[in-house]
């Protein structure tokens, strides 16, 4: 295995928009480095639909106050409220400063960014639903991928693209570089750098269902937490309502934005009995517990009655195909029916995680629950935790977060970069790794102990036991489920042996990753007795916010976590009963 | 029910050219090609090489020849291509390993055309002014993921590689019928070279190749008739 020596300023892990926001800022400023395991365009980034919260008003008045009281009501009075107010604040720009880079909205006839309304956005503080999306179709996401990837291309970003972080060398509490290793050639690749940030996204294929693209595996904040750091929230993982029907494909909420409508196996619009003032357009928790309800209830469609419909047919061919284009043709291509016709079978789909590696608000790594922040280490994006979305992000906010707080990593790198001298990393920091590499090269490959089986097993007994609904029971049974997966993980073996692309390996060391997170989120959501946004326990119906208004800090240990917490930092606005 | 698979493999370690491979899969009529890439690669050969990462056709990696025609695998079903299943890699590119081709000089050209937004005028605080109008006339480029299904179909990128290609073409479009964008002298002067649009013999097969039905044939039509006006 050849070993090849790098040295950057700065590197960035993750090519989505927080990585690449958070690139555009620092790359004038340093030797600068791109480290994605995908190639940029590929980043899940660019599967965001619905569009990007601003209260710009260019539709009615709006106030980015507004904005900022839905989030936290929107994250059951979790989030902590300095960082939302910067959030909402900079987003106006943010949105102002991708239109200059080129980014093509959809445009209101006067020739402004046309917004659109979604779930839990409102004006004055819950009056009404909000026209504060801005939008480019149903792929505004893939429009601020593409948008981002080609202010980088203009700037003559570094990238080393299909290159996988697997490690990073922190020593003396000090970052000394990170260690990749690369797809097409099997080498290992030891970046020295003073600054790292980790913008890999989100971890949903720990559930069988889930909305998240393959390569969604939790790598960052995975590296950070086998090196003792914490993982902040992880008991907070949302799931989406409209997923399509036992694939998890994503059908944006601004298909309810622009007027569509959940029912029952009756016809009912059921939403009107669990969210009466703003009903369809509930935030995210509420709906998927709504669609959830209605299963159990016996009032869930088709044969196993165990999914809902959305129904679009109301909206008109002209509005479909102008607005959402995409998510109708995913329709047409998976379900092989005409959503201008019929409903579409949907049920709630692993999403986003509000959870992950936690940040002070300037992007920068925190290594405790008291924020000791550790130097030159940053995240930002689905992979960080600021926290902006508390217990329940809101639909739009997460295009939001990935510029504004990766744009707070750029600058925090910079930053640091500027006060300090390079160090030096050791020749032989790549050892462990190669050494873990080889041994699962070697070792002789057993069915039994296949990536896919364990894997398979892996989500099927989150999707059960930590999904929607959780008890102590179930949450107890899947510890001790990960404590079983995790002594077949330790004998993990693989049919590839070869060094070109060698896929099966990186599968196996995303399992890993995969594995961590589930430790991390089992144990925390055992520990908060209480439920808060999307964190729903059965035997703990009620928000406590006498013992819980407070972040988890989970701490990995042995195969399970060690937690602590971190009280929330309140605001304007006092926690008070959830109802929409 | 059983599906049969016959894939072109190539193990740079060991094969000194491709090799069909034969695979029998249980799978449902509803199942992605991807699926059956996955139940090959997960439970019987994970020897496998293919990219793949969004799994509903919008991150474009996982590009390849179905039946003989470039599809992307987790956009089309096993009940539309029939059975049997006939894989190759996208044709043009350097193969370096089984389905994975050698990205490297699709991205190339694609950095050719300038990419990005010109435009030198200060926008000032607020968005710059768009109609809805203005805004159509780039809608269809705009939704271009880069999967170079479209150029590898095509049967003059086949034979001269150095023809910049649809895909390069379609992001230039994207730019130069944008009424904020002010590089169009500059594109048109790329595109005019001996390897630029006019090397296209318009065999549409770019246009069937798209998986997020681009009208890409018509987008090149553009910029050669932009090209003609401009000059």
């Amino acid at each position: 295995m050849k070993v090849i020596k790098h040295s950057f300023d700065g590197v960035i892990v993750g090519a989505g928009g927080a990585g690449l926001r958070a690139a555009i800022e620092a790359a004038p400023h340093m030797k600068l480095a791109v480290i994605t395991k995908l190639y940029p365009t590929r980043s899940h980034t660019g599967a965001a639909q619905g569009g990007m919260s601003a209260a710009l008003a260019n539709v009615e008045e709006d106030n980015w106050n507004w904005h900022a009281f839905d989030t936290v009501k929107g994250s059951d009075y979790l989030a902590d409220q300095p960082a939302v107010d910067i959030l909402c604040k900079e987003a106006i720009d943010a949105v102002i400063e991708l239109e200059h880079w080129g980014l093509p909205f959809s445009r209101l006839e006067n020739g402004k960014i046309a917004q659109r309304r979604f779930g839990g956005h409102t004006v004055k503080e819950g009056e009404s639903p909000a026209f504060r999306a801005c939008y480019s179709a149903d792929r505004t996401g893939h429009m601020i991928l593409q948008t981002l990837y080609q202010k980088c291309v203009s700037m003559g970003v570094t990238f080393f693209d299909e290159f996988q972080v697997l490690d990073i060398k922190i020593e003396d509490g000090i970052c000394q570089g990170v260690i990749a290793y690369e797809l097409a050639t099997g080498d290992i690749h030891i970046f020295e750098t003073r600054a790292v940030t980790f913008a890999t996204g989100g971890f949903g294929k720990i559930f069988k269902v889930s909305s998240n693209a393959h390569s969604l595996t939790g790598d960052g904040p995975g590296i950070l937490y086998q090196k003792g750091l914490p993982l902040e929230d992880m008991e907070f993982y949302q799931f989406h309502p409209t997923g399509i029907y036992r694939l998890g494909i994503l059908l944006s909420e601004a298909a309810r934005g622009e007027g569509g409508i959940l029912r029952n196996k009756d016809g009912e619009r059921f939403m009107e009995r669990y969210a009466p003032s703003i009903k369809d357009l509930a935030p995210r928790d509420m709906v998927s517990r709504a669609i959830a309800t209605e299963i159990s209830a016996g009032n869930g469609a088709g044969p196993d009655s165990d999914y809902v419909y959305l129904d679009l047919t109301h909206l008109g061919a002209e509005t479909i195909k102008k607005k959402l284009p995409d998510i109708t043709d995913f329709v047409r291509t998976y379900v092989k029916i005409e959503p201008i016709d019929e409903p579409i079978p949907v049920q709630p789909t692993a999403h986003y995680a509000m959870g992950g590696i936690p940040t002070d608000i300037n992007s920068r790594v925190v290594s405790d629950e008291k924020g000791t922040v550790l130097p030159g280490v940053y995240a930002a994006g689905e992979a960080a935790c600021v926290s902006v979305h508390g217990a329940n992000r809101l639909g739009t906010n997460s295009l939001l977060d990935i510029v504004v707080f990766g744009k707070r990593a750029g600058q925090s790198m910079v930053d640091y970069v500027t006060q300090t001298k390079p160090n030096s990393i050791s020749e032989s920091a790549s050892d462990d790794l190669s050494k873990k590499i080889n041994s699962l090269v070697e070792k002789e490959h057993t069915e039994e102990f296949s990536v896919a089986k364990i894997r398979k097993d892996l989500q099927e007994s989150m999707e059960e036991n930590a999904k929607i609904f959780r008890t102590r029971e179930t949450l107890e049974k899947q510890t001790e489920i990960l404590e079983e997966l995790r002594e077949r993980y330790e004998n993990v073996t693989i049919f590839d042996k070869s060094k070109v692309h060698n896929s099966e390996l990186v599968e196996a060391i995303e399992l890993d990753y995969l594995l961590d997170m589930s430790e991390a989120t089992v144990a925390s959501a055992l520990a908060r007795n209480e439920s808060r946004g999307a964190h729903s326990r059965q035997d703990f119906p009620d928000r406590d916010d006498e013992n819980f208004m407070k972040h988890s800090f989970a701490f990995k240990k042995d195969n399970t976590a060690n937690l602590k917490y971190r009280d929330v930092e309140l605001g304007k606005y006092e926690p008070m009963e959830r109802k929409y | 029910m059983d599906i049969s698979l016959k894939i072109l493999r190539y193990d740079p370690e060991s094969d000194r050219k491709g090799h069909w491979e034969n695979y029998i899969v249980d799978a449902e009529p509803e199942e992605r090609i991807l699926d059956l890439l996955h139940k090959i690669k997960w439970f019987e050969d994970g020897s496998l090489s293919f990219r793949r990462s969004c799994a509903h056709g919008v991150c474009g990696s996982d590009a390849m020849v179905i039946n003989g025609e470039n599809m992307l695998a987790c956009q089309v079903l096993v009940k539309e291509v029939g059975n049997p299943i006939k894989i190759e890699p996208i044709r043009g590119l350097p193969v370096v390993k089984d389905l994975i081709v050698d990205m490297e000089p699709f991205f190339e050209s694609y950095k050719k055309v300038m990419p990005y937004l010109i435009n030198e005028k200060e926008p000032g605080e607020r968005e710059r002014l768009q109609s809805p109008e203005d805004r159509d006339k780039f809608e269809d480029t705009t939704k271009c993921i880069l999967c170079a299904a479209c150029t590898t179909s095509c049967p003059v990128f086949w034979t001269a590689e150095a023809y910049v290609g649809p895909a390069a073409i379609v992001n230039a479009h994207r730019f130069i019928f944008d009424s904020r964008d002010q590089g169009t002298t500059q594109r048109l002067e790329i595109l005019k070279d001996v390897n630029g649009a006019f090397r296209c013999r318009t065999a549409f097969n770019c246009t069937s190749a798209c998986p997020r039905g681009i009208q890409v044939t018509k987008a090149i039509e553009d910029i050669k008739r932009e090209t003609l006006l401009n000059n």
